[in-house]
């Protein structure tokens, strides 16, 4: 398989939206004949990330690169930045609004499930610049 | 079970995915929380939640669940039974409230599908 290469932008002011990118790269593995069980771990961490961007980031950008070995994903905003990453991937910790959790999210999973799902996850943040987080999941 | 036998025990109203009704189903979750349903990658066919809005349509479509079922009688909005004919997903909705339809799911063969240890 040669390289693909996707990027989105994500809109930080329409919630509503949120999900459309993921929802069209799992379309795109599905369509490359990658397994349904590798599709769902990139959708979810893609999916919760981009959520992220929504809520946390004020919006931002997605880029997704597919090789025959893996799929990378970067996801980047100029929001606040996460001051204490350690403390942010604490399943239940959250900065999240009310008005976030009544919407189903917020309840400080995002991270977590973002890291149980890919075999490979970094976060890049500074404050008051923004952040970036890349996630790796490899297809064998 | 199929999903039109889902929608005879639990006597819900189908809003879209009448073609979906022979397919069968074996596990379903409940939750009104987005995140607790992607925290499990395992199998989830149907999924009942008292959230309305269309980040259920897409947590439903990154799992590969097929039913959103809306239970205490919710209607959602039109948007979101749009987005979900869009992705081929079932919504129903039911009079029951959310832990009398995952009762009477359970007790008709439905199982959770992950064990948690």
């Amino acid at each position: 398989m040669s390289g693909l290469h996707y990027h989105y932008d994500v809109p930080g002011d329409d919630f509503t939206r949120a999900g459309e990118a993921s929802g069209a790269i799992k379309s795109a593995l599905k369509k490359l004949g990658i397994p349904p069980q590798v599709v769902r771990k990139v959708a979810i961490a893609m999916y919760e990330g981009e959520i992220n961007l929504v809520i946390h980031g004020g919006g931002g950008e997605i880029d997704v690169d597919i090789d025959g070995q893996r799929v990378l994903m970067v996801l980047t905003d100029h929001g606040p930045g996460i001051p204490d990453i350690g403390k942010a991937m604490e399943e239940g910790w959250s900065t999240a609004p009310d008005n976030v959790r009544s919407l189903g999210f917020g309840a400080g999973m995002g991270l977590p499930n973002m890291k149980k799902y890919t075999d490979e996850m970094k976060i890049d943040s500074t404050v008051g610049v923004g952040t970036t987080v890349t996630m790796v999941v490899n297809l064998a | 079970m199929t999903l039109g036998e889902v929608k005879t025990v639990l006597n819900a109203q189908l809003l879209c995915g009448e073609e979906l009704l022979d397919h069968e189903v074996h596990t379903a979750c409940g939750s009104d929380l987005m995140s607790d349903v992607l925290a499990f990658v395992k199998d989830q066919a149907v999924l009942l939640t008292g959230l309305m809005n269309q980040q259920v349509v897409r947590t439903a479509e990154m799992m590969d669940i097929i039913c959103i079922i809306f239970v205490r009688s919710k209607e959602p909005a039109p948007e979101v039974v749009e987005l979900a004919r869009q992705k081929d997903i079932a919504v129903m909705t039911t009079t029951h409230r959310m832990f009398t339809a995952c009762g009477l799911l359970f007790g008709a063969g439905l199982n959770g599908g992950v064990h948690i240890e």
